[in-house]
């Protein structure tokens, strides 16, 4: 009898429970894997208040360092196990071939409804990074893929304190590369750094040469190149390659830069060790926490010539895809419409020291940031130029860039090879 | 009956025959199968290029064998400085001295840390910028001072510079094994050398160096299969390849992987570079099985 009893008991109350759990169930959980370790208790801030708001729980979860969360994110893509919503870290063929295995949701709909009300909050170029414009070189069907969190700019910075030691105004960086270059012989007199970035890690340098090609030969002939009708032997390029030996030889670039990380560039600049620095506007939090007394501005890399403005890569910071095979993925563009509504971005702004990609939410952020903030005027970036270089091209013109920097080769050579690789890979290419 | 017991010893063995299959047999098979696509590592749809690959990075890819080059320099640094040191340390602290044990603590301690951190420390000790800068105040000190700069950015020094670091951190796993291996050796053997009127030398040359040949086989094997894979502590050091004078051929699987999205050519080269690194083992093993 007691046993009796005591299984009925047992059966009651795994229905009561089993019940509750249905209950629970019918507002699903969205999960969203993310690297952002500096923007993680914001996050985790912003999903509380969701909650509370819509009774819908934000799970998100992070998987850091960022080379971790990429292999995390093409190995769940693989398995077709991704979570309601997640970011790519990678080339925009990266972004395509997701898109291609039928990974993200195409959000254009959502964005252009009620007269694109979502579109319109976002700053363009931020938006340009998701999208993918019609007859795109990577077969994909033209629409908007991601939503912008933030946005970010790679500028050059300079340390105020130092610039007034050295008799230089502080208001008035240097303008123009000769401006700059004259700038060497006074680092060296006082036994100062000057510019510091993380070019042991490449693709700064990649970054920092195209801002100089836009500069030097326009958008145009640059994309010319890319597509194989100019070839990277052509004076314009080779005056590119120059940039970097003249600032080598004008004592502009730190010691050991060639083999420098972006974290120890980031500590030499935040402990005023170094003058200049080349970073991305994330740098304004980083510094921040490294020595929230450093007085430094924002400035665009200093133009090489008067006939093209100069380009600096920017756009979105950091990106969010729907999975679109997720069963939750209703609930989980609502949940991105209101991450990016303009109270949430002024958050995510004012706790992390990122740009909002919501242009609304722009009115209280600090003045370096805003600095970074105005350089989106002249933001370009590789993912919205319709066509990428051969990454094999890349790697030989980044490490071409190291070697003239350590005085191994000539601007000259370096351009050779660089087009010698990219004719194979052009032939390897037509071939296929 | 005689089947039974057979079988019966097969079920011993099967299980370890199952994990070996699964956790290495069957993935380099599958990476092998993946070696023959062209696949970005995302997409369901792969291109079969046969042997494609392979012959790309054996007749194209000068950086792979640029890269090999770099590993078997390092390795080769690490056979002879890094051993040599372990081994003396290790015949050292298996003869009666004073704080044996501490040593022995002491000596193992670099191998336990983490690449990174070891890395870091030492671009601290290195680097003249941000760092301590012993290295070359230490040369100035000595009135070297033309041999003081930057030994991770020079394109002279870089390597070697990577390959001693390496050395420094992996010489405790050395001395750890061949502490071992001198430990098994009977000391009657020395005692009776001695009463034989053997020198402290001819001891060392005539006992101790053959009996230790298997360890140190043992040794110089876990040596080049640990060097040859070195990659951690080259990018915590000069941040990658530092336009290829620091390439190694985990970095360049690495580049082809996430840099070029080209997953099967990386995969191909998992294949090549697994298969140099199985032909170096067995040479070396025939090579101790004729010297015994």
């Amino acid at each position: 009898m007691l046993f009796k009893n005591l299984f009925l008991g047992v059966l009651v109350l795994f229905s009561v429970l089993g019940c509750s759990s249905q209950k629970l169930d019918s507002k699903p959980t969205i999960s969203i894997w993310h690297w952002m370790t500096d923007r993680d208790s914001a996050f985790q801030e912003l999903a509380k208040k969701y909650e509370a708001l819509t009774g819908i729980k934000v799970d998100f979860e992070l998987y850091a360092p960022s080379d971790a969360y990429t292999q995390k994110i093409r190995a769940a893509g693989q398995g077709v196990n991704l979570p309601d919503v997640f970011g790519i870290l990678g080339e925009k063929r990266d972004f395509a071939s997701f898109i291609r295995a039928g990974h993200i949701l195409d959000l254009t709909s959502y964005m252009e409804a009620e007269d694109n009300s979502w579109k319109n909050i976002f700053f363009p170029k931020a938006l340009a990074v998701n999208e993918f414009a019609p007859q795109n070189s990577y077969g994909i069907n033209p629409g908007i893929y991601g939503v912008p969190i933030d946005i970010m700019t790679i500028q050059m910075v300079y340390n105020k304190r130092l610039f007034t030691q050295l008799g230089l105004n502080p208001k008035q960086p240097p303008a123009t590369l000769q401006e700059f270059l004259d700038i060497g012989p006074k680092l060296q007199a006082a036994g100062m750094q000057g510019l510091v970035s993380g070019w042991g890690e490449v693709w700064m340098i990649d970054c920092l040469a195209n801002n100089y090609a836009f500069n030097i030969m326009g958008k145009d002939k640059v994309l010319a190149t890319i597509k194989g009708e100019v070839p990277y032997t052509d004076p314009d390029w080779i005056q590119v390659f120059t940039i970097f030996k003249q600032m080598k030889e004008a004592g502009v670039l730190a010691q050991g830069l060639v083999t420098m990380i972006n974290k120890s560039a980031e500590q030499l600049f935040a402990n005023e060790k170094a003058v200049f620095a080349f970073n991305g506007s994330w740098c304004v939090n980083v510094y921040k926490g490294m020595n929230s007394g450093l007085e430094y501005g924002a400035m665009l890399p200093p133009q090489a010539s008067d006939k093209h403005p100069i380009a600096i890569w920017g756009g979105a910071g950091s990106s969010f895809m729907v999975n679109a095979r997720s069963k939750n993925k209703e609930e989980a563009v609502k949940f991105l419409t209101w991450l990016t509504n303009q109270d949430q971005q002024a958050y995510l702004a004012a706790s992390t020291n990122n740009l909002p990609a919501n242009k609304n939410s722009l009115a209280k952020i600090p003045e370096v940031l805003a600095q970074f903030a105005r350089g989106m005027d002249y933001a370009t970036h590789p993912n919205v130029w319709g066509v990428s270089e051969f990454s094999l091209v890349i790697e030989a013109f980044d490490r071409g860039i190291q070697s003239i920097i350590i005085g191994e080769k000539t601007p000259e050579q370096v351009a050779q090879e660089v087009q010698t690789i990219k004719e194979r890979e052009l032939a390897k290419k037509r071939a296929q | 009956m005689k089947i039974k017991e057979t079988l019966e010893n097969y079920v011993f063995v099967l299980p370890a025959v199952a994990i070996f299959s699964v956790f290495y047999i069957i993935p380099f098979i599958w990476v092998f199968q993946l070696g023959l696509f062209e696949w970005d590592g995302i997409s369901f749809t792969k291109i079969f290029v046969g042997l494609g690959n392979f012959k790309e990075i054996f007749f194209q890819d000068v950086n792979w064998w640029h890269a090999m080059w770099n590993a078997a320099y390092i390795t080769l640094i690490a056979l002879t400085l890094q051993n040599i040191l372990a081994f003396m340390l290790a015949w050292a602290c298996d003869r009666e001295i004073k704080m044996k044990n501490f040593y022995r603590v002491i000596f193992f301690i670099p191998p336990v840390l983490s690449e990174v951190v070891v890395g870091m420390a030492w671009r601290f000790i290195i680097n003249d910028i941000d760092g301590a800068n012993i290295i070359n105040r230490t040369l100035i000190g000595m009135g070297f001072g033309n041999l003081a700069h930057n030994w991770l950015s020079d394109p002279n020094t870089a390597l070697t510079t990577v390959a001693i670091v390496h050395c420094w951190k992996g010489f405790g796993w050395g001395f750890l094994i061949f502490l071992a291996g001198l430990q098994t050796i009977p000391r009657e053997l020395y005692e009776a050398a001695r009463v034989d009127g053997a020198s402290a030398w001819e001891s060392f040359r005539k006992i101790t160096l053959p009996l230790m040949v298997p360890v140190m086989v043992l040794v110089a094997i876990l040596t080049v299969l640990g060097t040859m894979q070195v990659f951690v502590l080259i990018v915590s050091l000069v941040g990658g390849e530092f336009a290829g004078h620091t390439s190694v051929p985990v970095l360049r699987i690495l580049a082809s992987m996430r840099g070029s999205s080209r997953f099967g050519y990386a995969c191909a080269q998992g294949i090549t570079f697994g298969m140099v690194l199985i032909i170096i083992s067995f040479i070396q093993y025939r090579f101790s099985k004729k010297g015994q």
